[in-house]
């Protein structure tokens, strides 16, 4: 990793850094006592979160019909909420796995979050299968395992039995490729540690890690192989997962552009939710020499590519429906924009398409205020899209005699809002006891990429000291 | 020794007779293939015995600690020869309630009536039912009928009632006092003859019939013209062309059963009869008659009486008889009016002008009309006269008058309390009078008034008989036991006269005495009850009668209506009967409030009607809004005023409403009735007397917005068949439904049919074809558009057959009514005065589903007869299916509807989504036991009666033969009183099925999908000129 970088790259580390003062940075958080103001979000998140599950209980206990569904709409909140989740796992994924293997450097400040931030947006994404079901007790009837109703399969030409086994692996490398590169950070924080019993705990978690060369080689290996296979996951899993809609026979589901939108909007949606999270855990943390502007503009630049795929994808959309000449997918697009949900397309088209664009200004690409409010559209907009897709679609769709509306209630609203609290109260803890910045990797870097690393490359005499 | 062999026929000594041990299974059993060998060699260790031991205890601890429900069951001690479990028993019977009649088949199971069916033996209903005759099963079991003799609000016996009937009774004969029935229209000649001897008994008594909406006009029309107080028997299986002034006989006049069954064979089209009636139809409102017409001419309440004076007028100055004046009729009405006029005349003798009003001076322009057409003897038959309707609203008015505090009232089948115009002058007759007797099974307005109370049995427990039309009589038999100790009505009478006959042997003595001799077919009278009791039908003959018609004043009629025709901008108030809720007696049967009113769609309320002008112009914004977004469900509540009586409701805008017009219907807002209290309001009040009868067209009608919003379950908004892209400004083509004109048919039988050819030329697919879909049977179904008069009868066939749950006015607000079948109801043309089509749309079984392909579980697959099947129990809920069903027509189960899970309702989990009550003991009585109860979270729709199909094929196999197209009959196919469906085997190419499915106006729906479903719809042809078309 000791390879040459040119001087004209900005430093991804900024502040004199060393190796100590890299793992003091990091680890601080996770020794020190939290402050108050993190106890008050935390106590506040975790309500909301509790209020979440209280509306999950509720529809357990009284039925899908606590739910504002109805014959026409089956799905609405819950799917649009999942596809969400989903979508916003993604960014860490293509961290981790896509730019590791592009040798993108500057993923290492922000893979950590991101993976971590993947976890708990499946966690829960994969919520809402099981309880938009309308008998979750029987959720296991869809594992394929040998039983003796027959004994009775699944139905393996369903996508939603794909998105079992998808989600199922997506979540499964995620957190090996997570809880792999959290090892030697852990040993980190072990060797840091003066208590006893936090010496103990970390000790278990990095899975008794002495750094020694074998260590590291299989560690290497490990991210890697993990990397290899995480790639082909950030396009599957949102394929999959956009086969639901685009294998049906439904207008505005039904169609083959479907894939590559549905992967470019996750990754558009991750992004954002990467860096609403970064924003504040980086001031909050005080680890901006770890998470740089330099790399919330790289994001940014990722954000302008996506959201500008999405935005043709909307646009191919609507010119194969007028190009089909089909005239019930003509209708849907047309209800789409000026039918009763035209606030929902309308915000969705603002919110993905246009606001995006203002990136392309490199002083709003490096405001940090400017990129947390653009993080926060984004992802509202990206809500909408799903919720456009999944809801307008359904509503008026072949016949007119089923044609209805469809308007959420309280109890849909609070699990959407549980599922966001146990996001944040999740982030949270993991901010305040594991390593929000990826310690080792970012050290590996820091010879070439480091800020102080960089000057006396380039006048080591001057300075008068070299390493 | 041992190779002895004993047997004891030929065809035992050719087999062994006693099988070997080794083949006493003829199937090896699976054990030993399942666990090999090993299960000698496994041993069970110390621990293993533990751990099931531990297990075992803990199981059982856990399940014995839970409190296990009594399940009371008592076998047969000794079996009823007709009973086996499992298989269902006939028995022809006869529904008639008020006038209201349907000859039926009980179907039984158990012991116990589960369904209604049509009698295909009547020669007046040909095997129709009506939605109200399907859903009267479920009074059987209401927990809120009377279980006993009631005495001042107390319980009694009946014999501490009778004697004590009896001594007031007498004691009122003596004093001089009147006695007084209120009956509703009694088709029973025995129940007449009973209260003919309790007349004879008490000399003061006398029978007053009462209808709620009643025929008074036509009787004294029919009094004053051929001097006989009857209804005709109307033959619209006779006409070239019907007019009808405001009767929606199809829906709610008269006999819309008898009529529909009439109406549908005289325009069911086919490759060899390629002729059909024509029907126009004059009304103020959009009536189901009226949506299946031909032609509507849209006219003011008041002004259709004016019409037929206007018909009256060509036709005379055309045939030379004296015409009369006439005012208020609009230009347009005239011209369109006199054209209808000319195709009178073509018609001659081929026509039948009938109308609703309820005015003797209407009725008379209408006999003048059909006389002066030649109509009687061909569609009008007086000899085989009408005895549905029997109630004279003027004697009601005396009898209100002239009761006294020494009187007594008797009432029977009749709720004066709430339907009455006058209602409050009988409440205070009713509390004034010294005796009062309900023989009303349940406790309603009125005979919660009454001192005594003697409620009579549900009509499926009780022998009855009935006399539809002079000359028809038919037999109600019970099909169970009493469930409680409830009494005939008539057995009430005939105690009150000191007869003690069982009314079964007085029915009997009647029918031996009175009707054996109107007949020659059988011999003996024994041979002819039981023909009656198992056909449940008798045909007698009647002599044709030549009944010359008096002279009618015309003049004078024609000036009584001129007093009543209002201006052009006098707003009106016209009140109407719905199909499934009529005057409101069985207002309290949910599934009958659960049916969406074929016209407006809405279910558990009335409301008022408008059209869009009149909207506009009184400004309720959100009842126009419903209509141009529809996407809401609120709407504006309104004050309407007529007739000294005002009533606050929600009002929609009717597409077919007059100008000027307000529609309420009638049956709603019962303030005594069980699970549908607080349903809508009242409207009988409105009914404005009118020289001795009363009218539904009331004048002097004031509507006024109130503030505030009212939520109506709508079950589908208002689209007209043309999908407007209003903001683009472009009209999107929706080929649901196809239609043509019956010029178009007669020329080219593909007519709006065109396209068909080319979506099957389409119809490639890389995959072999499914060569198993031309092997075995293959359940297909048809549906006519042309005959499918939108009356719901299938609808309610369907929920009892199926078990399907009724869900509540709530839960419709929400959408998720739980119908398998509905019937969409498009629009076509202005929305002043739109056509209407009628679309059954039910699970197209299609062969090629997209909804199977996409649950998870395999919990919906196709079997190898072609059906698409629901196995419940895998069903995990995902609702993937029904959002993947272009047709729309899969239901889920978002709550505990049918109480499948539930407790009872006085527990903490009160279960409040059960309305028809079925976690009830009584209740539950009514499901089909081969059907399953649905539980929550579970999704459900049409099995295309798959429990049918099965019993179907296990007939023939019994039978050693091969399935027959009568074996199988589904629910919604026996309902239909104009045989708009057929299903069977397409593969059977003899089926009936198949011949019409190809039939040149045969298409499917959203073909061009390649789902490949398995109901062909025709299309709707109408006879209509081209430049009405």
């Amino acid at each position: 990793m000791s390879a040459y970088e040119s001087q004209i790259r900005e430093p991804l580390v900024t502040g004199s850094k060393d190796y100590h003062q890299i793992t003091k940075d990091i680890v601080r958080s996770t020794e020190s006592v939290p402050p108050l103001i993190w106890f008050l979000i935390t106590g506040f998140t975790a309500t909301v979160m509790t209020i979440g599950f209280i509306a999950i209980g509720y529809t357990v206990w009284m039925g899908i019909g606590a739910w504002g569904l109805n014959k026409t709409v089956g799905w609405a909140w819950d799917i649009t909420n999942f596809v969400w989740w989903i979508g916003i796992g993604h960014a860490g994924t293509l961290i981790s796995a896509i730019l590791l293997i592009f040798r993108q450097r500057w993923r290492t400040g922000i893979n950590r979050s991101a993976e971590a931030m993947t976890i708990f947006a499946v966690m829960c994404a994969g919520l809402f299968p099981a309880i938009h079901m309308g008998r979750p007790w029987l959720a296991f009837f869809i594992f394929p395992y040998p039983n003796t109703r027959g004994p009775l399969w699944v139905n393996f030409t369903s996508p939603l039995l794909w998105d079992v086994f998808a989600i199922s692996t997506y979540f499964t490398v995620s957190l090996l490729f997570w809880y792999s590169g959290l090892l030697p950070d852990f040993a980190t924080i072990r060797d840091q540690a003066k208590g006893k019993i936090r010496k103990m705990i970390y000790n278990k978690l990095s899975f008794g890690w002495t750094g020694s060369a074998k260590h590291w080689q299989r560690f290497e290996s490990l991210s890697l192989v993990l990397a290899g296979l995480a790639t082909p996951l950030v396009l599957s899993v949102h394929t999959i997962v956009s086969f639901d809609f685009a294998t049906s026979v439904i207008p505005g589901w039904h169609t083959t552009i479907f894939p590559p939108y549905f992967v470019a909007g996750a990754i558009f949606s991750g992004f954002a939710m990467v860096l609403t999270l970064m924003i504040i855990t980086r001031k909050a943390l005080k680890v901006e020499d770890y998470i740089t502007i330099n790399h919330i503009e790289s994001m940014n630049k990722i954000i302008i590519l996506t959201g500008s795929i999405v935005g043709v994808a909307y646009l191919t959309e609507l010119f194969m429906a007028w190009y089909s000449g089909f005239p019930y997918e003509q209708y849907a697009f047309y209800n789409r924009a000026l039918g009763p949900y035209w606030w929902a397309y309308w915000i969705m088209m603002t919110c993905n398409v246009i606001s995006p664009q203002l990136f392309w200004f490199k002083k709003l690409r490096r405001s940090i205020y400017f990129t947390f409010v653009m993080s926060i559209i984004i992802n509202i907009g990206m809500w909408f899209e799903r919720f456009v897709i999944i809801v307008t679609s359904l509503h008026r769709d072949y016949l007119p005699s089923s044609w209805v509306y469809y308007s959420p209630t309280i109890v849909e609203m609070g699990i959407y809002l549980g599922t966001l609290g146990l996001f944040f109260t999740l982030f949270l803890l993991f901010a305040r006891a594991f390593p929000v910045v990826a310690i080792a990797e970012v050290k590996a870097i820091l010879k070439t990429s480091g800020d102080k690393q960089k000057r006396e490359q380039h006048e080591p005499v001057a300075n008068g000291h070299h390493h | 020794m041992a190779e002895m062999k004993y047997w004891k026929g030929l065809e035992e000594k050719e087999i062994n007779s006693v099988p070997l041990q080794s083949e006493e299974f003829s199937e090896s059993l699976p054990v030993v293939s399942e666990l090999g060998n090993k299960i000698e060699t496994l041993a069970s260790s110390r621990r293993d015995f533990l751990k099931v031991m531990g297990f075992s205890v803990t199981a059982a601890t856990v399940a014995a600690s839970c409190e296990m429900p009594v399940r009371k069951s008592i076998p047969y001690i000794v079996k009823p020869d007709e009973i086996i479990p499992g298989v269902a028993n006939y028995y022809a019977s006869t529904y008639a309630e008020g006038g209201d009649y349907c000859s039926v088949l009980v179907k039984t199971r158990e012991g116990r009536p589960i369904k209604i069916e049509g009698n295909k033996l009547s020669k007046i209903t040909k095997g129709g039912t009506s939605a109200l005759a399907q859903a009267s099963i479920l009074g059987l079991y209401d927990n809120y009928r009377l279980t006993k003799a009631v005495a001042n609000g107390e319980e009694t016996t009946w014999k501490k009632a009778d004697e004590a009937i009896i001594a007031e009774l007498e004691a009122i004969q003596a004093a001089g006092g009147k006695i007084r029935i209120v009956s509703s229209t009694l088709l029973s000649p025995s129940t007449k003859q009973a209260i003919k001897d309790f007349i004879a008994k008490y000399p003061s008594a006398k029978h007053v019939t009462y209808d709620a909406v009643s025929c008074t006009g036509i009787l004294k029309a029919n009094e004053a013209t051929f001097g006989k107080k009857v209804i005709p028997g109307y033959r619209f299986d006779n006409t070239d062309l019907i007019v009808s002034v405001g009767a929606d006989f199809l829906g709610s006049w008269i006999s819309p059963v008898e009529y529909a069954a009439q109406y549908g064979a005289k325009r069911k089209l086919s490759k060899e009869t390629k002729t059909m009636n024509r029907h126009i139809q004059v009304e103020s409102t959009l009536s189901l008659a009226g949506s299946n017409a031909d032609k509507r001419i849209l006219v003011k309440p008041s002004h259709e009486a004016v019409a037929l004076t206007h018909i009256y007028n060509v036709l005379a100055s055309k045939s030379g008889a004296a015409t009369v004046s006439l005012s208020g009729l609009d230009e347009t009405a005239k011209t369109e009016l006199t054209k209808v006029a000319d195709e009178l005349l073509a018609a001659k003798g081929k026509s039948l002008v009938v109308s609703g009003s309820n005015d003797v001076n209407v009725q008379l322009v209408v006999n003048a009309i059909n006389i002066l057409l030649g109509n009687y003897g061909t569609t009008i038959d007086l000899s085989a006269y009408s005895n549905q309707r029997q109630g004279d609203d003027a004697e009601m008015d005396a009898l209100v008058s002239e009761l006294g505090s020494g009187d007594a009232l008797i009432v029977f089948d009749s709720n004066p309390v709430y339907s009455y115009a006058k209602k409050d002058a009988f409440k205070s007759a009713l509390e004034k009078v010294k005796l009062s007797v309900s023989l009303n099974p349940k406790p309603d307005e009125t005979t919660v008034l009454c001192k005594y109370s003697c409620p009579n049995h549900h009509y499926l427990e009780a022998w009855n008989d009935a006399e539809p039309k002079n000359g028809s009589f038919s037999i109600t038999q019970p099909t169970i036991a009493p469930l409680f100790k409830t009494r005939s009505a008539a057995e009430s009478f005939l105690k009150w006269a000191g007869i003690d006959t069982p009314y079964y042997d007085y029915i009997r003595n009647y029918w031996s005495q009175n009707i054996f001799s109107k007949q020659t077919h059988f011999a003996s009278f024994d041979m002819l009850w039981d023909r009656t009791v198992h056909d449940g039908v008798l045909d007698t003959q009647v002599a044709a009668e030549t009944w010359t018609p008096a002279a009618i004043d015309i003049s004078a009629a024609v000036a009584a209506i001129a007093k009543n025709a209002g201006a052009a901008d006098a707003v009106e108030l016209v009140v109407y009967e719905k199909i499934a809720i009529r005057d409101g007696k069985f207002a309290d049967n949910p599934w009958l409030q659960e049916v969406p009113d074929p016209i407006s769609k809405i279910t558990w309320d009335n409301y008022v009607c408008v059209s869009k002008k009149m909207a506009e112009r009184l400004g309720l914004k959100q009842a126009l809004s419903k209509i141009n977004t529809s996407s809401g469900t609120e709407t504006d509540l309104v004050k309407v005023a007529a007739n000294g009586y005002e009533i606050t409701l929600p009002v929609i805008v009717q597409p077919g409403t007059a100008d000027y017009t307000l529609a309420i219907a009638l049956g709603y807002g019962r303030e005594v009735a069980s699970k549908t209290k607080a349903v809508g309001q009242n409207a009988f009040p409105f009914l404005q007397a009118n020289g001795g009868s009363y009218s539904t067209v009331i004048a002097g009608a004031t509507i006024e917005l109130v503030a505030g919003s009212y939520k109506v379950a709508q079950t589908q908004m208002h689209h007209s068949i043309q999908t407007p892209m209003e903001k683009v400004g472009k009209q999107m083509e929706r080929r649901i439904i196809k239609e043509t004109t019956l010029a178009e048919y007669s020329a080219n039988p593909y007519a709006g049919n065109e396209d068909r050819k080319e979506i099957q030329e389409h119809l490639k697919t890389l995959y072999p074809d499914h060569e198993k879909l031309k092997r075995g049977n293959q359940w297909e179904m048809t549906i006519d558009l042309s005959s499918c008069i939108g009356c719901n009868a299938c609808v309610v066939a369907c929920t009892v057959e199926n078990n399907v749950p009724v869900v509540g006015k709530d839960e419709v607000v929400r959408a998720r009514e739980m119908h398998w079948l509905r019937i969409d109801r498009y629009f076509s043309g202005s929305d002043e005065n739109p056509s209407v089509v009628f679309q059954p749309m039910l699970c197209q079984h299609c062969d090629n589903a997209p909804c199977e392909n996409v649950c998870p579980v395999a919990a919906t697959n196709h079997s190898s007869d072609g059906l698409n099947q629901m196995a419940y129990n895998r069903c995990i809920g995902t609702r993937y299916c029904a959002n993947n069903c272009p047709f729309k027509v899969r239901r889920f189960n978002w709550f505990d509807y049918l109480g499948a899970d539930s407790f009872r309702k006085e527990t903490i989990f009160n279960n409040e989504h059960d309305v028809t009550e079925m976690s009830e003991d009584l209740t539950r009585m009514v499901l089909n036991p081969d059907v399953t109860v649905r539980s929550r979270g579970v999704m459900e729709k049409c099995s295309f009666c798959v429990q049918r199909i099965q019993e179907g094929k296990l007939k023939a196999k019994k039978a050693g033969r091969g399935l027959q197209d009568a074996d199988i009959t589904v629910a919604c196919q026996t309902a239909c009183p104009t045989h708009a469906i057929s299903f069977g085997d397409i593969n059977n190419k003899e089926s009936e099925v198949y011949k019409i499915a190809n039939d040149e106006r045969g298409f499917k729906v959203l073909e061009e999908l390649h789902v490949l479903p398995s109901i062909t719809y025709l299309t709707k042809v109408r006879n209509t000129e081209k430049s009405e078309a």
